[in-house]
């Protein structure tokens, strides 16, 4: 793919982060740490075409390792920002 | 391009898009476990997707991964303590950034030696790029986890040399970086630059004190993030790119916030700003006034509007349930009860919200500095529990003060405030306050949790 194309994608991506972060409210900025180390586990999707191309042991296993980390990312920072959201509660009472 | 391709891109917009609008249901308490719920199908189908590409031709070893990481994480997130929390998301910031170096590891070892010449040098540069901040990132992540877990020494690690250490490593980046890109077929510069990347991440954490770690976490997590975008650059992999900035862009501006927070630039906490010793200021004067548990009662009793100032002090004390109890008490009595949180209170940003959304506090009772500032003098009392610099006056009043100049909760301004302290020992930074000895202060000593009990007890005896 075009070098400045991917470029291109960075800087729109950098703008959009800003903005949308800005506005979450300080608050919740525990859930947003924890609900980005999720996001970020999406170097999941890169490392599963490692794993499973079979082109050489060594890229299998560092891919297979690969996978296993960004999976412990993916599945503990969902489950663990779910957690936490289902605790803040607006009323009173249980 | 051809059909699976084109499904396949076409669903990474689709899950770039969730999480877009996940992130955006995150600006309020209210949509927010919805938009992490929205967020999550993002990954899903990015994943599934991914699952058609046809360089795929074994699913063994993805398996073997995603069973082993699932359950790790799973466990985790399940049994972590709410007090726990930096120390795990320091621990997963370790993990994305390890996750991104082996992708690009392994991305570099599926490229044949003699047909290295034939790929973009734009892939090289990013790949080494990947290796670099994914290996500072997981580096300097598990220092920040042993500090904040207390596996290791809180206190900065600071020698002579310190400073051309990291200008060496620096140097010794950019020149291995240029052997790596010139010379890809050449194993010892991947592993030079893999070893100097660690090592990296693993002084510049260690020379940094334990006070300061929030800022670094943070920092982390941008890192990750970026780290994330990196590999998607090298792979060609949009959603990658996407998603690793948007990560990015959250951990700086979070880091930004902290640093804020503290009147002090990002260079400053990364050099070891507190390391250096300060000049002792001007000495404080006055008398420390003791208030017993039983007084504080009659004071509360009286009181129609009472502000709650939380530190870290009140989750190690495991305070938050007995305050949320006198909370429902004072409220039963006619008063108000509101809780002003520091930016940096706690051990990460917003660490007081969740403990005190585990104890139930309703988060609309949950003020931020700024709100509760202009009306401080409406406030009959303001419990100061387990926090300290935070309240500092000194920030405001005394220009020696290694502090001087933080914005602070203006507790002082209070009609009444009790401090809540196990004695009158200065706090986790080490600095004298001021507040102990003003003529509207009164130190309620001993154990957090024990006191706010004996004035719950006092409630239910009349």
């Amino acid at each position: 793919m075009d070098t400045i194309y991917l470029l291109f994608i960075v800087l729109l991506a950098a703008f959009l982060g800003f903005e949308l972060i800005r506005k979450v409210p300080a608050t919740l900025h525990t859930p947003l740490m924890s609900g980005s180390n999720a996001i970020s586990g999406i170097t999941l999707v890169g490392a599963l075409v490692s794993a499973g191309s079979g082109s050489g042991m060594l890229t299998t296993l560092l891919g297979t390792a690969a996978v296993a980390l960004a999976t412990i990312n993916v599945v503990g920072g969902y489950l663990v920002t779910d957690r936490m959201l289902g605790m803040f509660r607006k009323k009173d009472g249980k | 391009m051809t059909p699976i391709s084109m499904t396949i891109n076409l669903a990474y917009v689709v899950a770039a898009t969730l999480f877009i609008v996940g992130l955006k249901l995150l600006s309020h308490p209210s949509s927010a476990r919805r938009g992490n719920l929205v967020s999550s199908i993002g990954m899903l189908i990015a994943v599934v997707v991914t699952l058609l590409d046809q360089q795929i031709i074994s699913y063994t070893y993805i398996i073997i991964g995603v069973v082993i990481g699932g359950a790790i994480g799973a466990w985790k997130a399940k049994t972590v303590q709410m007090t726990a929390m930096p120390q795990m998301v320091s621990l997963f910031n370790g993990f994305g950034g390890a996750a991104s170096l082996l992708l690009a590891w392994a991305t570099l070892s599926a490229i044949a030696p003699e047909s290295r010449s034939a790929v973009s040098l734009f892939v090289f540069i990013s790949l080494y790029f990947t290796l670099l901040v994914g290996g500072v990132t997981f580096s300097g992540s598990i220092v920040a986890w042993g500090k904040l877990a207390e596996k290791f020494p809180t206190k900065a690690i600071i020698f002579t040399g310190l400073r051309e250490l990291s200008i060496l490593h620096l140097i010794g980046l950019v020149v291995v970086g240029y052997l790596f890109v010139t010379q890809p077929e050449n194993p010892l510069w991947l592993w030079l630059g893999i070893g100097l990347a660690l090592s990296f991440g693993l002084w510049a954490t260690l020379s940094i004190g334990g006070a300061d770690m929030p800022v670094v976490i943070a920092l982390l997590n941008s890192y990750s993030g970026v780290a994330a975008c990196a590999a998607g650059l090298a792979v060609a992999n949009t959603v990658l790119i996407v998603t690793g900035l948007l990560v990015g862009a959250s951990g700086l501006i979070l880091t930004s916030i902290m640093c804020k927070a503290m009147n002090r630039s990002l260079s400053n906490v990364l050099l070891s700003g507190f390391a250096t010793p300060v000049e002792a200021g001007e000495k404080i004067e006055g008398d420390i006034k003791v208030l017993s548990a039983q007084d504080a009662y009659y004071v509360l009793e009286a009181a129609q509007a009472v502000l709650v100032v939380p530190g870290y002090g009140m989750a190690v004390a495991q305070a938050q349930h007995a305050v949320r109890e006198l909370q429902s008490l004072l409220e039963s009595n006619g008063a108000t009860v509101e809780y002003a949180i520091h930016p940096v209170a706690g051990r990460m940003p917003g660490h007081m919200n969740v403990l005190l959304a585990e104890a139930d506090v309703p988060y609309d009772h949950l003020l931020e500095m700024d709100d509760v500032n202009p009306r401080m003098e409406n406030y009959d009392v303001v419990i100061v529990i387990g926090a300290n610099d935070v309240v500092n006056p000194a920030a405001k009043e005394m220009k020696g003060s290694p502090i001087y100049g933080m914005p602070v909760i203006e507790a002082y301004r209070a009609k009444t405030v009790f401090v809540l302290k196990r004695s009158a020992n200065p706090g986790f930074a080490g600095v004298d306050n001021p507040l102990f000895f003003k003529d509207n202060t009164r130190m309620v000593l001993g154990d957090a949790k024990e006191t706010i009990n004996s004035v719950i007890r006092e409630f239910g005896d009349d």
